[in-house]
């Protein structure tokens, strides 16, 4: 069994033009790692689009970032509103992005479902009031 | 296609990347919407659009998509130009506006099926 290789952001809420930094810098550590491309790519949207997530709906938050022998897990944590309906929010172009986010070029509803479409398991643990803990595994 | 090609088509301006345009790509997509150009996972090597925002070049890096071309005169700042120069990717500016900027270069071949130069 080889090491397992561990990674952590904090996710700052504020600044949406930052956003995707941390995305950015797990896709430069994956490549070093020598991770199939195919991979990596999934492993990158599906945490950019959560990263944007954070940062649109919950004002920042941290990812946890560990590639096993096989997988990627990535698990974004956040202390922002809770989703009220998981299901709700599963569907494609359903959102609650303000106009001004979708002035940026998000919240057409594509952020979770692209999520769950680019991991081979994902799983998502939210309280309303508390926030939310994404964890997404992408196998290789 | 050439990125050379898609330049001349557009008659679009290099902001970066001149060094890279002869990269083939063989697919685009055309969105003002990031989380629509993040849907589609599949090689998609050029991305239009008329959107200006860092998270423009965030969403091509991701999706491994090697040109940018921003349309309707969009002319993006220097924060943008710079984070597309650290991830190799060319960007272009056009004053097309979309529709036909999607036309021309699928007209000339570059429809994600097959290869002219």
């Amino acid at each position: 069994m080889s090491e397992v290789f561990k990674l952590h952001y904090d996710v700052d809420g504020e600044n949406f033009m930052a956003a995707g930094a941390a995305s950015s810098d797990v896709k430069r550590v994956l490549r070093q790692l020598g991770i199939d491309a195919g991979a990596i790519r999934k492993a990158a949207v599906a945490m950019y689009e959560g990263e944007i997530n954070m940062v649109i709906h919950a004002g920042g938050g941290v990812a946890d970032i560990t590639v096993g022998d096989d997988y990627i897990e990535i698990i974004l944590s956040d202390k922002g509103p809770g989703i009220p309906d998981v299901e709700k929010a599963m569907q494609e172009g359903w959102s609650t992005a303000p106009d001004n986010i979708r002035a940026l070029g998000f919240g057409a509803g594509m952020g979770l479902p692209n999520m769950k479409k680019y991991s081979d398991e994902m799983n998502i643990d939210t309280v309303v009031g508390e926030g939310t803990t994404v964890t997404m595994r992408i196998n290789f | 296609m050439k990125i050379s090609t898609i330049k001349e088509l557009l008659n679009a301006n290099v902001l970066c990347g001149e060094e890279l345009l002869d990269t083939q790509v063989y697919s685009a997509c055309g969105s003002d919407m990031m989380s629509d150009v993040l849907a589609f996972v599949k090689d998609q090597a050029v991305l239009l659009t008329g959107l200006v925002n860092p998270q423009v070049v965030r969403t091509a890096e991701m999706m491994d998509i090697r040109c940018i071309v921003f349309v309707r005169g969009k002319i993006p700042d220097e924060m943008i130009i710079s984070l597309a120069k650290q991830n190799d990717i060319v960007v272009l500016a056009t004053s097309e506006r979309m529709f036909p900027a999607c036309g021309k270069l699928y007209e000339n071949g570059l429809n994600g099926t097959k290869t002219i130069n």
